[in-house]
């Protein structure tokens, strides 16, 4: 047997070992298997569910366009909301609460994947909206979060938003609610919607 | 060095060797074989499904299966996991298939039974699956799945979790995931390639 072959193999062995105690003295939960995506922050959203959605509202410098939500599962007590908030003020804003009808309390959220994890956190101090810049709230990143919702939401019903800025004040935008995201975005009567096709 | 003593380290060496081998082949291989994949899904965790039948190992075996770990105070990727599940049942469905799919919950503080059983229903193939907090902590350490409950300001929490749909052949070992998000095609290309 040839130097190169017996290092391999102990190499392997070594290997073998590792792996297998690896395999059986997991600590704790893991996410297992390793990611598969980038799992960088924000990056996994779709985009392009807004469309059809040009309402715009106007508080001081602040323009809210694109806003919508969306149609819950049943018995669902939560629900996103999403819009995109430009600052065209040479002031920074922040967008510190919000509250609606539909729900016992509106949060302000940050979804991320890490890892195939999904983590959401909320933005204990509001959202930063900096002078001259647009922030997104969208699928899969920043969104206001219905909480303990008290009706469901089905296409095409509106819901009313009550949004308060730090500087630039309140004001109340009314959001349509679009289908729900994923495989399909019909429930009930037929047809296929494939995804990238 | 004498050539004798020579071909004495070259015997030894090749002794500790073939000892190297035989215990690759007699104890690592088949440790290797029933690592990761094969033990995936595999513990005494004892739960419910919104059936009513029971949910343990047992239930991944004799048809291929399905599993994601969610709750349904989940804002987005549950509903939409759950929404491609819903396409994929229908593409199946033409082929006279279904892929029998177990949403297990992360939150089983909140997600009882009969609030999942609603929750899941408008999907073909799927069943809710709850139970006692300690036995849901089993399940997701034989899954390894990741979970993390995470206090909200107001005294409510969240749940951070894996969000990929985990792949079971028929004898319930595991095969891959279906990672959150992935094109139509390519997954249904992986369940093809199960049912």
């Amino acid at each position: 047997m040839t130097s190169l072959n017996k290092s391999a193999l102990i190499t392997g062995f070594l290997m073998a070992l590792a792996t297998s105690t690896w395999a059986e003295d997991v600590p704790k939960p893991i996410p297992f298997p390793p990611t598969q995506q980038g799992g960088g922050m924000n990056h996994m959203g779709h985009e392009n569910y807004a469309h059809g959605m040009h309402a715009m509202e106007t508080v001081g410098d602040l323009e809210i366009s694109g806003f919508y939500s969306r149609e819950t599962l049943p018995n669902a007590p939560v629900a996103g909301g999403f819009m995109t908030i430009t600052n065209n003020g040479s002031t920074d804003d922040r967008l510190i609460a919000a509250s609606s009808d539909i729900s016992g309390r509106v949060e302000i959220h940050e979804m991320a994947m890490e890892n195939d994890v999904m983590k959401m956190r909320e933005l204990a101090d509001g959202l930063p909206i900096p002078a001259g810049e647009t922030v997104e709230l969208k699928p899969g990143g920043y969104h206001v979060m219905f909480m303990e919702l008290n009706t469901a939401l089905i296409q095409g019903d509106t819901v009313s938003v009550t949004l308060e800025f730090e500087q630039a004040g309140s004001t109340t935008i009314t959001m349509p609610v679009a289908a729900r995201q994923g495989g399909m975005g019909h429930t009930g009567h037929g047809g296929h919607m494939k995804h990238g096709s | 060095m004498t050539n004798r003593k020579y071909s004495f380290v070259v015997a030894g060496g090749l002794a500790i060797l073939a000892l190297f081998a035989a215990l690759w082949v007699v104890l690592i291989i088949p440790k290797m074989n029933r690592t990761a994949a094969d033990s995936l899904g595999m513990g005494d965790y004892a739960l419910l499904t919104t059936d009513r039948t029971p949910f343990t190992e047992e239930s991944l075996k004799g048809t291929p299966s399905a599993v994601f770990f969610g709750f349904t105070h989940c804002p987005e990727v549950c509903p939409t996991t759950l929404g491609d599940i819903a396409g994929w049942q229908a593409e199946l469905a033409d082929q006279g298939k279904e892929l029998r799919t177990y949403f297990v919950t992360v939150d089983p503080e909140r997600d009882t039974i009969d609030m999942m059983q609603e929750y899941v229903s408008w999907v073909p193939g799927v069943l809710g699956v709850s139970g006692p907090e300690d036995e849901i902590k089993k399940a997701i350490t034989s899954f390894r799945v990741y979970a993390q409950k995470v206090p909200l300001k107001n005294g409510g929490y969240t749940m951070d979790h894996s969000a990929f749909v985990m792949l079971f052949d028929n004898k319930g070992r595991f095969v891959q995931t279906i990672s959150y998000g992935e094109q139509f095609d390519s997954a249904m290309k992986k369940i093809d390639a199960l049912l």
